[in-house]
Parts: structure tokens; C-alpha cells; sequence
């Protein structure tokens, strides 16, 4: 049944730091990369060296410009994925019970056995999570790597999602955002975590930490707003009298 | 909304069957329809036809249509799935209607309770393909009060303006069907106007500000895109290239979706014979021409929210 849990034991998800994120978009590459060749697999491409290369990705990078009037404008990166929503409308609009969200972890799956590629959940998420395999005639979305996160063939460490291992930045961190003493409900608490359009009542998992405060005065890092010079004695005292001449 | 034409195909041609099966229904229950065989027959055979054409055509927008039937199953939470179900449960009292009508010659009694039913089941399957649409929050343009009303108001014109067709070649003189038609078109006009009118002058809650979670004051605007080329995203919910001539669409919708119609179908009170038949086969001609543009308009308008992360402003 495409009806949603009452609750989720855990909510596995992710917070995405945008103070740090540098826009490389190498969580979205190794995505790509792991998920090719995963669950999901393939993540078909059309064209791929052609003039106009498209195909199925579950993760993209977008930048935007913030301008703020007489502050200096902020760049801000940011990379777009599934945020497994608690009330996930791409799941109850499924007709066929190929969308579905796990009871154990809260994460958010397409069955693509079961799937007839209405569309219709793509135009249910605002968040444009999912995209059409036109090849398989399947929708496909992120699975917050379950073959990765599960998987007893891996390092303990390496048991995490390709974006967040990936990451040079260390903006992605993944657990449990159902547990107020995780590392990310911890993370979220201290930086403010926001939810993405909450106007919409989607209840999104995922968090998105806001850029701090830029330090754009010299005061702002308890610095003297001028460098006094040094006065140099011995050897350098001489050599600075004999070339001030 | 990328406007796929089987979907407009179908929720035009649909709408009009399902609204001419719920008349065929209601005024054979009504005896305001002769019980003649020829009469059940051409009204049964063409509601259903458009309607039978009108669901195999929205198979073909599907990646997968051999794996179709399985879109009945989740009526608990879809109201994709509630249509499946309707559409076809609809089948069985107007195949029970249709048996009466065409076999027995007869629309009263048990066979006028089954017609009923049957307009009852029509209303509710188009009802269900607005509510696929209404209940979709990250698109304002649907996600309002007058796409259900809208949706239902147009499948009865279209089907009473059909109605009018055909007791015209059957030579019912019924001057309340006709009339029913005439007030029908000016109803789905007036209706149409102002779910137009909403949609020009109001946008969708949701900014770019709140998309990406910054709420400080400050204009957001696109520097770099996620990729060089239109990805799926962009062909399927930033498709612009229908609402450039939106304008000159909504003004051919409104002359021949609406007034002509309109026009021909007030004629058609006060002429008879050949003449009248002319008119409501040229108003039922125009009408679907512009219930058609009314629908590609419908798709090609809607502005979904993921357009905030590609440079929109309203959505």
C-alpha cells in the first residue's frame, strides 16, 4: 500500500551544511558513480558525449547569488536530493504501489518492478527529487545508498551514502533524525537546521544548515583595525636606519 | 507542465463521454429521451466510445502501459488509482443502462435506477481525474478551488453540447436539452474566465528564498546551473515553449471553445430541420477545438515549484 506509515522507527537522512558546501559537485559525480552500478542501477544516459549529454541523476549542485543590499553577496551552493519526506506525497499518489517508505528507517523507494512511469510522483515532490528513466520507462530517485548503508561487505566506516563519504568539504552528514542525541539532530540543533519550502507541509527529513554569519569587519575576528609597525633594534634596527636614509 | 498530448487527448475526449454518459443516463432515466433502440444505441455507443478511446490513449503517456492494470490497486491513498477503479466500475451500469435501452427499449423502472447510477459513477471519475490535479500541492495553478469545479463543469458542457447533437439528429424536440446547453456554455465560460484570472494574478507560496532554506533578506537569483543541458526536470515541469503563445491560445479557447459554441447553440433554438442540425454540429466541432487549446493551456500554464531552483520567480 502506497499509504504511509504512522511513524518511522528511525529517520535516516541527511544534513547539508550550505556555509561549507563548496559547489564541487563531487557528491553529486560519486552518486552518479556508485548508483550506476547499485540499486537503481542503471542510471541511464542519453547522448552522453553529444552536444546536449542528459541523463538520471539523483543529486545536482545548483549555485545561487544572494544580494544583500550594502553587505558584501554571498554565494551559496547548494545540492538538491530527496529529502525522504515524513509526508511524502510522491508516495501516496503512487497508483501502483511501486513508491513506498520503509516503516524501519523512514527512507523513500520506487519499486521499479512495479512502476508504469505515470510521472505522476515527479510532479507530486516539489522538490524535483525524482527523475524519469526513458530507457527503462521507470521513475528513479536516491535511496539514501541502503546499498551502501546496510551493507556488511563494507568497512563500518565506508556504511554511509557515496555523497557523504565523497564530500571534500565535510558539508554532508548522514544518521538518525530521529534521535535527539545523534551526531546530525545535535548538528541541526546548533546551526539552526531549516526544512526546505515547510510551506508545503512536506515534513522534509533532510536538513539544510544556513551559512553563518560572514566575518567581513575586523572586528568581527577581534582584530586591530591597523597593523602597528615593529620596532626593529640590533642588526635589523641598523640595517632599517642605514635604508630609511 | 509539459502538456503530453495523450493526456490532453484523453481528459478532453473522456470529459465529453463521461459527460454525455451522465445525460444519457439522466434524461433516459427521466424519460425526457425517447426509448427508441437507435437512439440508446448511437447516445451509449459514442459516450462510451469517447470514453474507452479516451483511457487507451492515456495508457500511451506511460513509460510501461503493459504494467497499466496495476494502477487500480492503491484506491486507499491515489486518486490516480480512485480513477482507474471508477472509470471501470462505470462500465457495469452503463453496460446494464445500454442493455435495457438498445435490447428491451425500455429506461424505466430498475433500468432508469441503473442509468442513474451510471451518470453518478461518470461524475465521480472525472471528479477523481480533477482531484489527481487538485491535490497536487507544489503546482498553485491546480493546487486550487477551481479545478475540481472547473474540470466537472466543463465535461457537462462538453457533453450536453454533444447532447445536443444528437437529439438533433434524432429529431427529439427537447427545447430544455438544448437549452440546458446554452446555459451549460455560458456557465463553463464565466467559470473558465475566472480560474484564468486567478492563475494571471496569483502565485504559489513557496519562493526561492524558502526552497533553498535562506530566509535573510536578500534578492536570490541563479549563478550556475546544475547541468549544460535541459534535463528531465526542465522538459517535464519548466516547459516553456507552449506558454509563449499562451495569450493568443487563451483567446482562440475563448471564441471557439466558449462563445461561438455559445452563439450556435442559442441559434439552434430558433431554427429546426437541417439548419439546426448545422449549428450544434458546428458548435460541438468548435467546442472541441477549444476544450482542447482550455487543456493544453491547463498543463502548459501550471508552474511547478522546482522552477524556484532553475530561476523562477512565481511559481
Amino acid at each position: 500500500m502506497t499509504s504511509l506509515p504512522t511513524y518511522t522507527n528511525k529517520k535516516l537522512g541527511l544534513v547539508i551544511d550550505l556555509d561549507t558546501c563548496v559547489g564541487c559537485h563531487a557528491c553529486a559525480t560519486n552518486c552518479k558513480e556508485w548508483n550506476a552500478g547499485g540499486h537503481s542501477a542503471p542510471l541511464t544516459d542519453y547522448d552522453p558525449y553529444g552536444a546536449k549529454p542528459d541523463g538520471v541523476w539523483f543529486n545536482r549542485v545548483h549555485s545561487f547569488e544572494v544580494k544583500r543590499g550594502d553587505r558584501p553577496n554571498l554565494t551559496i551552493n547548494f545540492p538538491r536530493s530527496c529529502l525522504h519526506c515524513d509526508n511524502a506525497a510522491c508516495v501516496t499518489v503512487c497508483p501502483t504501489g511501486a513508491s513506498y517508505k520503509r516503516v524501519e528507517d523512514g527512507i523513500v523507494l520506487v519499486n521499479t518492478d512495479k512502476c508504469i512511469g505515470c510521472k505522476l510522483c515527479s510532479w507530486a515532490c516539489p522538490y524535483g527529487a525524482r527523475e524519469f528513466d526513458e530507457d527503462e520507462g521507470v521513475m528513479k530517485k536516491c535511496t539514501l545508498c541502503i546499498d551502501r548503508i546496510y551493507n556488511e561487505n563494507l568497512d563500518p566506516e565506508d556504511r554511509q551514502p557515496a555523497c557523504v563519504l565523497t564530500c571534500p568539504a565535510g558539508a554532508r552528514h548522514f544518521g538518525d533524525l530521529n534521535d535527539p542525541e545523534s551526531d546530525v539532530s545535535q548538528l541541526t540543533a546548533a546551526r539552526h537546521g531549516r526544512d526546505l519550502m515547510p510551506e508545503l507541509g512536506y515534513k522534509p527529513t533532510n536538513k539544510y544548515l544556513p551559512p553563518r554569519a560572514r566575518k567581513v569587519d575586523h572586528a568581527d575576528i577581534g582584530a586591530p583595525e591597523e597593523l602597528e609597525p615593529i620596532e626593529a633594534d640590533g642588526f635589523l634596527g641598523w640595517l632599517d636606519k642605514v635604508l630609511s636614509k | 507542465m509539459h502538456p503530453a498530448f495523450s493526456v490532453i487527448f484523453f481528459t478532453t475526449c473522456s470529459g465529453a463521454g463521461y459527460g454525455l454518459l451522465a445525460m444519457m443516463g439522466i434524461f433516459g432515466a427521466a424519460d425526457m429521451l425517447p426509448s427508441d433502440r437507435w437512439m440508446g444505441l448511437a447516445g451509449l455507443f459514442f459516450a462510451l466510445g469517447l470514453v474507452t478511446i479516451g483511457l487507451l490513449s492515456s495508457t500511451f503517456h506511460l513509460g510501461r502501459p503493459e504494467r497499466a492494470w496495476r494502477a487500480m490497486t492503491q484506491w486507499r491513498s491515489s486518486w490516480l488509482a480512485r480513477e482507474g477503479v471508477m472509470a471501470v466500475l462505470t462500465y457495469i451500469p452503463a453496460g446494464l443502462f445500454g442493455l435495457g435501452w438498445v435490447f428491451f427499449e425500455t429506461t424505466s423502472g430498475l433500468w432508469a435506477v441503473a442509468g442513474v447510477i451510471t451518470a453518478v459513477l461518470a461524475w465521480l471519475t472525472v471528479a477523481c481525474t480533477a482531484k489527481i490535479y487538485h491535490t497536487l500541492r507544489p503546482i498553485h495553478q491546480w493546487h486550487n478551488d477551481w479545478t475540481v469545479p472547473s474540470y466537472l463543469l466543463l465535461s457537462v458542457m462538453s457533453g450536453a453540447v454533444l447532447m445536443s447533437v444528437l437529439i438533433h439528429l434524432f429529431d427529439v424536440v427537447n427545447p430544455y436539452i438544448q437549452a440546458l446547453t446554452v446555459v451549460t456554455l455560458a456557465l463553463g465560460w464565466g467559470l473558465k474566465t475566472m480560474y484564468w484570472n486567478f492563475n494571471k494574478s496569483t502565485c504559489g507560496l513557496p519562493s526561492v528564498n524558502s526552497a533553498i532554506g535562506i530566509d535573510a533578506a536578500g534578492d536570490v537569483s541563479v549563478l550556475e546551473l546544475p547541468h549544460t543541458s535541459d534535463n528531465y526536470l526542465m522538459k517535464e515541469m519548466g516547459y516553456k515553449v507552449a506558454r509563449k503563445h499562451a495569450d493568443k491560445l487563451r483567446t482562440i479557447s475563448h471564441v471557439t471553445g466558449f462563445a461561438l459554441p455559445l452563439v450556435f447553440s442559442l441559434f439552434a433554438m430558433f431554427v429546426d430541420g437541417y439548419i439546426a442540425l448545422a449549428a450544434v454540429v458546428i458548435a460541438w466541432g468548435l467546442c472541441s477545438l477549444g476544450i482542447i487549446v482550455e487543456r493544453w493551456l491547463f498543463f502548459a500554464e501550471a508552474r511547478h515549484t522546482v522552477n524556484l531552483y532553475y530561476g523562477e520567480t512565481c511559481v
